[in-house]
């Protein structure tokens, strides 16, 4: 055994072989994040013009053409959008439509839209594309003469067809940008046959919801649940109770980050009852996902649940026989100035970007998705509703119904929130805020405190580009 | 002959070199560049910035916080893997009986071996999902569960694991949980590795401590643990390495991924949200290449402070 010094000349294979790795390592973390920004050079998209414009073809599509269209495959699934393919295929038999489905909008579709982006794609879901930076960095396509072209299966023009907000929700800055095809209605589920089997009467003010729980609690059951993962599935819920208590108007000024819009008297009580929730412990304990949380209430683990109208067709595997799915408003309160208002809104939005080869096919498309036909099918495969008028008309379902039914009672306004759509940050606070508030970690006051400092740091901040809310 | 040697080596490195070049070097450069333009990720245009980007990150509250996360990870993860690593390969390599057959391990080392290095073959995502599992926060997680059942928690009140911000010794639960995660799927790699630099040293330095009276603790300290020190540097720098990244155990395990309310961001979870949500990829770029730097430099400090007269046997 001798003790040598280390010298460059003597450089053993071992520490070679060390120093290799050590490099190869280093790269590692650095790597996979430097790679992530890095782009390709941008290529220029040719627009050789298209076919002669007709009724049956408004943005002359070019026969023998191919278009890509790009569906996320979440809780509605894609089978309804295959149908759509033949539909589009019945009028286009020579335009070839490539679709894919993926759960990975933004992973697979974000490096592409500088420079070869798909033609037409669905961008919902967890992992979606930030729709303000899409419209502010010009990468999709304003869709207004969709709007204005014919129907495809009806009377008048595409616009004539949708459902009452849907063209408001995909418009920004005045254009119109984003075609929402779902149409979803949100609230609290119950089990219908449970609650007849109990002899209880589901709630439409907190102060019922109060006086039920102890009944709920003595049989074992908790008498609140939602996803505690996703800030957004809380957030629905305060939202709709601030709306309601405090009308449109508190809710437009929150959205357009008016001074002290949260300071508005009213806000800080109307989440009260929330607060109160927590307090008293109606909550299923655990701090479960979306799809755990619903597994927990068709388990009837809980009594009520906060979620969409996706809730059925992303549960189908699992719904036990004889459980009657039920939608119910989200509670109000005496004296509530827009009690009525209903949260519901269109959803699942299709965008076009700016750079696709084929965008008169992707109109086209989209023009298909929004047919009679295509509409039907929708709602026939997802038991949800399309965003055209009368799509559900022919379901049987107690879910699709008791939402139907919802809908008729409401008023004209829809409840419906702008910002996380407007500004990435504020929608992170909000959904991160909205978790700590049912953690009870944060207090309705705090709460109310904690937005107000954000919205204020969003309002200051010079390098975000600032949108309006006008209705 | 000397230059049909060179032919040939250039012959076999010039495909992997210049795959490399392409693939990791230019990509590299390439972010470098974008560090210092306001790119936003989904357009073709961008302005140079120069270095506002890296000004703005000095003045980032959240990238402050996220940064003493991974120094967190970057003091804990390495500590703790390296500890455990070290004290099961001392058991199964010379911590078992001392008898006449010399030194060995403890009864059914070959076994155990194999236990501790499986988390090893798992990719890291695949191991996040399983710790979901076991961290589930209701009576179907595995932990939670079992101990709900012999009553050592309150089903209404079940352990939160990485949804709970609460500090403990100062640093939020969640980081402490994630901890675990790491070093349980780092330790049995590191064990291997030990063993093997265990095994190179001659048995005949143990017996002649062990017939100078030394027990298990002073050939650990005096013998074992001096001739592993070049083992353990390199693998504290590995570590040091995995401690900065954590993406995919931050990302896969916890609420709105870095909470709650940012109690787990990471320099990782900031700069992805960064780049995808916010739609600023200069920023991010810089994120990134302020991060390689950060490595690079710590990864020279600790090799300078380590490197030491080396024993050969």
């Amino acid at each position: 055994m001798s003790v040598t010094p280390e010298k460059p000349g003597d450089l053993s294979r071992r520490i070679l072989l060390q120093r290799a790795a050590a490099a190869g390592l280093l790269a590692v973390p650095a790597a996979g994040l430097l790679s992530a920004c890095a782009g390709s050079e941008p290529s220029k998209s040719d627009n050789n013009g298209g076919a002669a414009k007709s009724k049956d073809n408004p943005f002359g599509v070019k026969d023998g053409s191919a278009v890509k269209v790009v569906i996320f495959n979440g809780g509605l699934g894609d089978q309804w959008a295959k149908e759509d393919k033949t539909v589009f295929n019945a009028k286009h038999p020579n335009i070839t439509v490539n679709m894919s489905s993926t759960q990975k909008i933004k992973t697979e579709e974000q490096p592409k839209m500088a420079t070869q982006p798909s033609d037409l794609v669905m961008n919902s879901g967890a992992d979606s594309m930030d729709r303000s930076t899409l419209i502010n960095e010009g990468a999709i396509e304003p869709l207004d003469d969709l709007l204005t072209a014919p129907a495809w299966d009806g009377e008048g023009t595409v616009a004539d067809t949708l459902l009452p907000g849907t063209v408001g929700d995909g418009t920004q800055n005045g254009k119109f940008y984003v075609v929402n095809v779902a149409y979803t209605v949100w609230g609290n589920w119950y089990n219908a046959a449970l609650f007849k089997k109990e002899g209880w009467q589901a709630p439409t003010t907190w102060d019922e919801f109060f006086a039920l729980a102890p009944k709920i609690k003595a049989k074992g059951m908790a008498p609140y649940v939602h996803d505690a993962v996703h800030g957004y599935y809380p957030r629905w819920g305060l939202f709709a109770s601030i709306w309601k208590a405090v009308g449109k108007q508190a809710v437009i000024d929150i959205d357009n980050l008016k001074d002290g819009a949260w300071k508005v008297d009213g806000i800080v009580a109307a989440l009260e009852p929330w607060e109160k929730m927590v307090k008293d412990k109606l909550l299923l304990p655990g701090n479960l996902n979306h799809t755990q949380s619903q597994q927990a209430w068709l388990d009837g683990k809980a009594a009520f649940i906060q979620v969409g109208t996706w809730l059925k067709n992303e549960m189908a595997a699992t719904i036990p026989p004889g459980f009657e799915l039920t939608l119910s408003d989200y509670w109000s309160n005496a004296g509530d100035k827009a009690a009525k208002d209903v949260f519901a809104g269109s959803g699942e939005g299709f965008v076009v970007p700016s750079k696709a080869p084929n965008k008169e096919a992707a109109k086209e498309f989209l023009r298909a998705i929004l047919s009679k036909a295509g509409s039907a099918k929708f709602a026939e495969l997802t038991k949800s509703l399309a965003s055209t008028k009368g799509s559900g008309d022919n379901v049987q379902d107690s879910a699709l119904a008791s939402a139907n039914a919802l809908m008729k009672n409401a008023s004209a306004d829809l409840i419906s929130v702008k910002f996380p759509d407007f500004y990435a940050d504020l929608d992170k606070e909000s959904q991160n805020l909205s978790e700590e508030l049912m953690a009870g970690r944060l207090t309705a006051q705090q709460f109310v405190d904690k937005m107000q400092a954000a919205a204020d740091k969003v309002a200051k901040d010079s390098s975000i580009k600032k949108q309006t809310r006008t209705a | 002959m000397r230059h049909g040697v060179a032919r040939f080596v250039t012959g076999f490195l010039a495909l992997p070199v210049a795959l490399y070049l392409f693939y990791v070097v230019w990509p590299f450069a390439q972010a470098a560049g974008y560090s210092l333009t306001d790119w936003g990720g989904y357009s073709d245009s961008q302005h140079f910035v120069g270095l506002d980007n890296y000004v703005r990150l000095l003045s980032d509250e959240l990238i402050r916080k996220a940064f003493w996360h991974n120094v967190f990870f970057l003091v804990t993860v390495p500590l703790f893997t390296i500890a455990l690593a070290l004290f099961l390969a001392f058991l199964l390599n010379v911590g078992g009986r001392e008898d006449r057959a010399g030194i060995r391990g403890v009864f059914g080392s070959g076994l155990y071996k194999v236990i501790f290095f499986f988390p090893q073959v798992l990719s890291l995502v695949v191991v996040a999902v399983m710790w979901q599992q076991i961290y589930r926060s209701d009576n179907q997680g595995l932990i939670n569960g079992l101990l709900m059942k012999v009553g050592l928690v309150d089903p209404e009140n079940p352990i939160a694991f990485t949804a709970d911000p609460e500090p403990f010794l100062g640093v939020p639960a969640v980081l402490w949980w994630l901890l675990l995660i790491a070093v349980w799927s780092g330790a049995g790699f590191y064990m291997v590795l030990f063993s093997a630099a265990m095994q190179s040293i001659p048995k005949d330095i143990y017996e002649a401590a062990i017939l100078d009276g030394a027990g298990r603790f002073h050939t650990f300290f005096k013998v074992t643990l001096p001739l592993l020190r070049e083992t353990i540097s390199v693998a504290w720098v590995y570590l040091g390495f995995i401690a900065l990244d954590m993406y995919a155990l931050v990302f896969v395990m916890t609420p709105s991924q870095g909470g709650p309310n940012h109690a787990s961001e990471i320099f990782a979870s900031v700069l992805n949200f960064t780049a995808f949500q916010k739609g600023q990829f200069g920023y991010a770029c810089a994120m990134g290449v302020a991060l390689a730097i950060f490595t690079i430099l710590l990864a020279a400090l600790q090799l300078r402070i380590t490197r030491r007269d080396r024993i050969e046997f």
